[in-house]
């Protein structure tokens, strides 16, 4: 070995260390399937018999032609599932466009202009930011219900499209757009709407993946406001749904059919988290670890 | 900088002086060049205002009301305030959620850390392939994972008390939704499932940011593992550990949609019920908002009051250190 090899190096070729190494990754794995083993179960509890769910651990074994897509049927005719999965795609959807457009284009005018008003709203924003939405949970539902907005989407969408949380992201990633290339942008006759998209938004790419994530995803989960204003079964989103099922007396103990449910509120997400997971992860903590 | 772009604009205005039309072209230039930090903060900050500032000014004089719905409303002075110091069922809910935040943030924070030291070990391989393992479980809601988590910990048939079965002669019988005294360990178990995935990819991300020369310039000096952990580790990742307690202070107090739909209402004698819970009880079960916003602000309170001491005792912490 090279003399400059490091003790952790020298280490490594013993054979002692080598079983440490095994040790080290059978205990990652064993972990690894404590955290999957709940989604497992869901999936397997979908695809089960309502006597073969609790009887056994995931899957019988011995009698794999019990398994059935039954679960799946009895969710979207005895409740409007498909309604549900449809109403939860448009709102997550909507809202999730929204809210990065307005944030980043927020975020743009708080890194790269100088106006009037700026330094109150970054402070009043800042004040704001760690003060929980709960306090505002009463008011908010009453002022829906001035707006005439109880029941509605709009009332889902639009007031949730304000992240104080969101600017601040891209202040702080816009911050890196050169200035020469907003300078050269101008020159070339480009708008300062032209220079928001085609620069600064190029510019900070990873960031808008991990934060369109993370904004769809807590629309997708979100329960307690849209469980005070939507009050039609056929406006209900999956998680209002679900939760509504539990205490009807016919899925008393159709734990399959809630199991089915719950897979398919869950496997949108988890898709669409394995394909972007990359910059998720990246862009999840550059800010705090930075900072 | 900005400046520079002014010059520019100046200096187009100035060389389209050729024609009329052309110099209102210019004109129209400069304009959308001075309004268009304006226009670009504008929908934010109407939207801010309205749905965020409002509310947020609103919810003080509401609580001084009380309301049946939102539409008829009595004021009532501060009667609110003095009948949460006085209920009982308030003072359990939020025994219930201390105890809940306690229990939580003294398992989630050193299980995140000890993952994550695990997998920054330089013999692991696939770590990406851990690292996503370990966080996905933090994507589901929390209406979901109280869905599987009460069949998880069904009594006799459950994964858990079945896994508990595996490990241990005799089993166990932990009835985990009936008996109140395992209320709040099964909303922590299902929360650190929901959680600890998160803290680890916060803590992995710190401590590959650790210096590492640090590490290299300690060994010279003959610094033991422990020494190193101890003097280098911890400082650096100290931030991100602060930032850690902060975040799950605040979402534990929060805490509502996971025992609200795991227990379906309040638990066993009501061991399961939280200050949300309450909130929400008194808000949209009993209809009365104005109670309902006292129980906002004296959560707000109690959220900053941790908030408070734990920037106090982790700044102290930090000059000593």
């Amino acid at each position: 070995m090279i003399p400059r090899a490091t003790i952790s190096d020298r280490r490594s070729s013993q054979p002692g260390s080598q079983l440490g190494t095994l040790f080290l990754h059978l205990v990652l794995a064993v972990l690894a399937f404590g955290v999957l083993a709940p989604f497992l179960w869901m999936l397997c509890a979908s695809f089960k018999e309502r006597h073969d769910v609790m009887e056994h651990a995931f899957l019988p074994w011995a009698h794999l032609d019990r398994l059935t897509l039954g679960n799946f049927r009895t969710l979207f005719h005895a409740v409007p599932f498909g309604r549900w999965l449809i109403n939860s795609l448009f709102v997550s959807s909507v809202y999730t466009v929204l809210v990065v457009t307005l944030s980043s284009l927020g975020g743009f005018a708080l890194a790269k202009y100088r106006f009037f008003g700026k330094r109150p709203l970054m402070a009043m924003m800042f004040a704001t930011m760690l003060m929980p939405g709960l306090v505002m949970l009463p008011s908010s539902y009453e002022l829906m219900y001035r707006f005439g907005w109880l029941n509605s989407y709009a009332a889902l969408i639009i007031p949730g499209a304000v992240s104080v949380f969101g600017m601040f992201l891209f202040r702080q990633t816009m911050l890196s757009v050169p200035d020469e290339l907003l300078h050269a942008g101008r020159v070339d006759g480009c708008s300062e709407l032209r220079l928001w998209w085609d620069v600064a938004v190029p510019t900070v790419r990873p960031m808008i993946g991990a934060y369109t994530l993370l904004s769809f995803l807590a629309a997708w989960n979100s329960y307690l406001w849209p469980q005070v204003i939507l009050q039609d079964q056929s406006k209900y989103t999956i998680p209002i749904g679900l939760a509504g099922m539990l205490g009807l007396p016919q899925f008393e103990s159709q734990y399959g059919v809630l199991m089915a449910g719950a897979t398919l509120g869950v496997l949108p997400v988890l898709t669409l988290f394995i394909i972007l997971q990359k910059d998720f992860i990246a862009g999840l903590t550059s800010g705090a670890v930075k900072g | 900088m900005n400046r520079n772009s002014e010059h520019d604009i100046a200096d187009r205005s100035g060389a389209a002086s050729g024609s009329a039309a052309r110099s209102r072209a210019s004109l129209l230039w400069a304009a959308q060049y001075r309004f268009a930090p304006y226009a670009f903060v504008f929908p934010f900050v109407a939207l801010f205002g309205l749905f965020f500032l409002y509310p947020l000014l609103r919810s003080v004089p509401l609580s001084l009301q009380t309301t049946s719905g939102p539409g008829l409303m009595r004021y009532v002075g501060t009667s609110h305030y003095r009948f949460l110091l006085t209920d009982w069922l308030f003072w359990l809910a939020v025994a219930n959620t201390l105890v809940y935040a306690i229990g939580f943030l003294l398992l989630q924070v050193p299980l995140s850390l000890g993952l994550a030291l695990l997998l920054n070990s330089p013999r692991v391989r696939f770590r990406n392939a851990f690292r996503l393992a370990f966080f996905s479980s933090n994507l589901i809601g929390q209406v979901f994972v109280a869905m599987i988590f009460s069949l998880l910990l069904a009594p006799r048939y459950g994964l858990v008390n079945r896994a508990f079965g595996w490990l241990l002669p005799n089993g166990v019988e932990t009835n985990w939704r009936g008996d109140p005294r395992y209320a709040m360990p099964a909303l922590v178990l299902a929360t650190l499932w929901l959680t600890v995935g998160y803290g680890m990819v916060y803590f992995l991300a710190a401590l590959q940011a650790v210096d590492q020369e640090l590490y290299e310039a300690s060994q010279v000096d003959g610094a033991g593992a422990w020494s190193q952990f101890w003097h280098i580790t911890l400082p650096g990742i100290r931030p991100v550990g602060v930032f850690l307690i902060l975040v799950g202070t605040i979402a534990a107090l929060s805490l509502f949609e996971l025992p609200f739909v795991f227990f379906q209402g309040a638990g066993p004698r009501f061991a399961g019920f939280t200050i949300v819970e309450y909130l929400y009880a008194q808000g949209f079960e009993a209809g009365d908002l104005g109670m309902a916003a006292a129980v906002g602000w004296v959560l707000v309170a109690l959220i900053l009051i941790v908030a408070l001491v734990q920037i106090k005792v982790s700044g102290a912490g930090r000059d000593t250190a």
